[in-house]
């Protein structure tokens, strides 16, 4: 059933190729897009699109839909499954996993084959899965350390490159009274950035990911070191107090108001630290410090927001123009700037804002990522396994003392999960 | 046998088969409308979770038949053994509103200026719908800004995160659905108490009946109906309490206050949760809980009924 389907899909996709050369001027009918792009900012960014691309082609009518982001992640299960959309949002990697694996998403490789996507080579591989291509990317943020500049002026501390700083810079900020981390891990997955980063930096990156492929075991000896580097910071003090109770957007005031001095995230948050009243002469950013000496490729993680073709999709020639339309390095440069998303684009010919953030965020992960680029924890690993492991990841940041228990039930569910 | 076939008589026989029968065919048909809905959206599902519950199915791709075994995984499913010890521990103590609603609504059974305006305060928690009681209480509860810890830090008190701590949280949360439950419970008795008889107050009062033996003797075994139904609204309410659990922990923290609806939810229609076989196995376990109380309210209103024809 599956598999004809699949055929069915890549048929018509063929035959799209063979009609393709024309395909920019004679779009007809009607292109149906459900976007997750809710937030104030990127929502704009959206409907500007789609009225632009609408204008574009006068035989076309753009018919969008913008659904919660939150609300999104599950919906779009009956989305793809009834009466599907030609265009949908949707995350990288192993996120796409069960619609790939169902058949949902449209295997767009012959695409991607015949150059529709120039300038997009290098982020190819987190748009693949099973060896075929199913979706384009149109956004990536980096993540990293956000610190409070004028507090680090203050105690006289420099942006640390190696653990050893880390902790000092961490002891002094301490002894100061204040707290050296914001964290909200109510909703789990902040915590499982910061695992992200110290097993990144404590194991390289390559054992990350084969973490997440699920090739090695959870009570590995290198886990556990990634965990003891982990808890320095946690017996010291580092981390504020009942972050289990709040959200990541519930913790920001406590950094605003200079009771913590940094956070791990990603840059998203810029936008509302700015907000919060504080100038970018109080703000800085820094990559996270290298841990291992031995790992000296630094991995850094960098979401990748994409679009997608369901598989059931009425107007495929539209898709794909669209799909062309978004990744151009024109449209690219425009909606991540920072009128837009404020965000990286993912076109290598798209220029990068002028923006401080967004400048450190580029030269980092374009000069000093060799390590490689993972995606995030909830998109790294199986869905199923990411929900468990960050269940894990912030019982260990309250109780570090069950650490044993927490890595058997992760090991449980490893092996339950691949 | 050929009577039928005569065009004279025909009319005059379907009418009188609808005559004889309207007695019963009118319910019937005023019925099957309702009959319908319940088979299609109530009874069916309970048999396709039946159905599901014995496969492995991400809800989107093709179901593999599995037994029995997401019953055994259950069995040593940690998160589910906690969820299960959570729903007892709101059945049991969701209950207090009964006792605590009977206590307001006695001491607002009485006639003083204003009493009316009390009355509708004491009601207002419910009428709040159950998410905003969650973020008020939630608030309510915030370490450092909340009303509770700032109380407790007058008293010279030290500070307590209940959200945060596991122990904690799931009794945090019953606090929170006992405010309007409470309010509940009393509006019940309230109705009921309008309907105990003087008569019997009086005479229980010339016997020399007074205080608690007076409530235990003479009030109470009036208010038997409403206790009844008090008590059925609130195992009901005990059993769905998924929407404050949602806003207040989303059931951290590290999964301490879900209860089977809320983990069954997380499981097969969450936002990482792609194990419908799973989930409705879980929903199966709900269900058996649920079919204990259930037949025991059928039984029960059976027997009042029965008792209401003979007497």
């Amino acid at each position: 059933m599956r598999s004809i389907f699949k055929t069915g899909a890549a048929a018509l996709a063929v035959t799209t190729i063979i009609a393709g050369s024309a395909f920019a001027q004679d779009l007809s009918g009607t292109l149906r897009i459900i976007s997750d792009m809710s937030d104030p900012a990127p929502r704009a960014v959206m409907e500007g699109l789609a009225a632009e691309f609408d204008e574009m082609h006068p035989n076309l009518t753009v018919n969008l839909t913008v659904v919660d982001r939150e609300a999104w992640k599950t919906q779009i299960r009956n989305a793809l499954s009834a009466n599907p959309p030609d265009v949908v949002n949707w995350y990288a990697a192993n996120r796409m996993a069960p619609f790939v694996n169902a058949g949902l998403f449209m295997d767009i490789t012959e695409w991607w084959d015949a150059g529709d996507f120039a300038g997009l080579e290098s982020v190819r591989g987190a748009l693949t899965q099973n060896d075929r291509v199913w979706g384009v990317p149109y956004t990536y943020y980096q993540w990293g350390v956000y610190y409070r500049e004028d507090i680090f002026n203050e105690l006289g501390l420099s942006e640390p490159e190696t653990w050893e700083q880390e902790l000092a810079n961490c002891q002094i900020i301490i002894d100061s009274g204040r707290h050296c981390y914001a964290i909200g891990s109510r909703f789990l997955w902040p915590a499982g950035g910061w695992f992200d980063y110290l097993n990144m930096r404590t194991n390289g990156f390559d054992f990350h990911m084969a973490l997440a492929r699920g090739e090695v075991p959870w009570t590995d000896d290198r886990v556990r070191a990634t965990f003891a580097n982990w808890r320095q910071l946690i017996d010291m003090g580092g981390f504020i107090p009942d972050h289990q109770t709040y959200d990541w957007q519930e913790a920001l005031p406590l950094m605003i108001n200079g009771e913590a001095t940094a956070y791990l995230m990603g840059n998203f948050a810029v936008d509302l630290m700015r907000s919060g009243g504080l100038t970018d002469d109080q703000l800085d950013f820094y990559q996270f410090p290298m841990i291992n000496p031995e790992v000296t490729a630094m991995g850094e993680d960098a979401p990748t927001d994409t679009f997608h073709v369901a598989a059931g999709a009425q107007n495929v020639e539209a898709a794909r123009a669209f799909l062309q339309f978004v990744t151009s390095a024109e449209v690219q440069t425009r909606i991540n700037g920072p009128e837009g998303l404020g965000q990286l684009p993912v076109n290598a010919n798209a220029s990068v804002a002028d923006d401080e953030f967004i400048q450190q965020g580029f030269e980092m992960l374009s000069q000093n990522a060799t390590g490689g680029i993972a995606q995030f924890f909830d998109r790294d690993w199986p869905a199923e396994m990411a929900s468990v492991g960050m269940e894990g990841l912030q019982e260990f940041m309250v109780f570090p003392d069950r650490l044993d228990d927490i890595l058997d039930r992760l090991e449980a569910a490893r092996q339950r999960v691949y | 046998m050929t009577a039928p076939a005569t065009p004279l008589h025909q009319p005059r026989l379907e009418a009188t088969w609808m005559q004889r029968n309207r007695m019963t065919v009118t319910p019937i048909l005023f019925l099957l409308p309702g009959l319908l809905f319940f088979l299609v959206y109530v009874i069916s599902p309970i048999f396709q979770s039946f159905n599901i519950s014995l496969y492995r199915w991400d809800g989107l791709g093709e179901a593999r038949f599995i037994g029995l075994d997401n019953y055994r995984e259950l069995a040593t499913d940690r998160n589910f053994e906690i969820s299960l010890w959570n729903n007892l521990r709101w059945l049991v103590l969701y209950l207090l509103a009964i006792p605590l609603g009977l206590f307001i609504a006695l001491f607002l059974n009485q006639t003083v200026t204003g009493i009316r305006l009390y009355k509708s305060l004491f009601f207002f928690p419910f009428v709040l719908s159950q998410v905003v009681v969650g973020l008020v209480f939630s608030w309510f509860y915030l370490p450092r800004e909340g009303l509770l810890n700032a109380a407790l830090q007058f008293f010279g008190l030290g500070t307590v995160n209940i959200l945060g701590n596991p122990d904690l949280a799931t009794y945090g949360i019953i606090a929170a659905g006992l405010w309007p439950q409470t309010a509940y419970c009393m509006i019940l008795y309230l109705t009921g108490l309008n309907a105990v008889d003087p008569e019997q107050v009086e005479a229980g009062r010339l016997d020399g009946a007074k205080g608690w033996k007076m409530l235990w003797y003479v009030i109470l075994p009036q208010l038997k109906p409403a206790t009844f139904i008090a008590f059925v609204v609130t195992i009901i309410g005990a059993l769905r309490s998924f929407d404050l659990i949602s806003i207040m922990t989303n059931g951290g923290p590290f999964g301490s206050t879900r209860v089977l609806s809320f983990y069954m939810f997380e499981q097969a229609l969450g936002e990482y949760g792609f194990r419908m076989g799973y989930g409705s196995a879980i929903a199966v376990v709900l269900f058996g809980i649920m079919l204990v109380f259930i037949a025991y309210f059928l039984w029960q209103m059976w027997r009042d009924e029965r008792a209401a024809r003979h007497g």
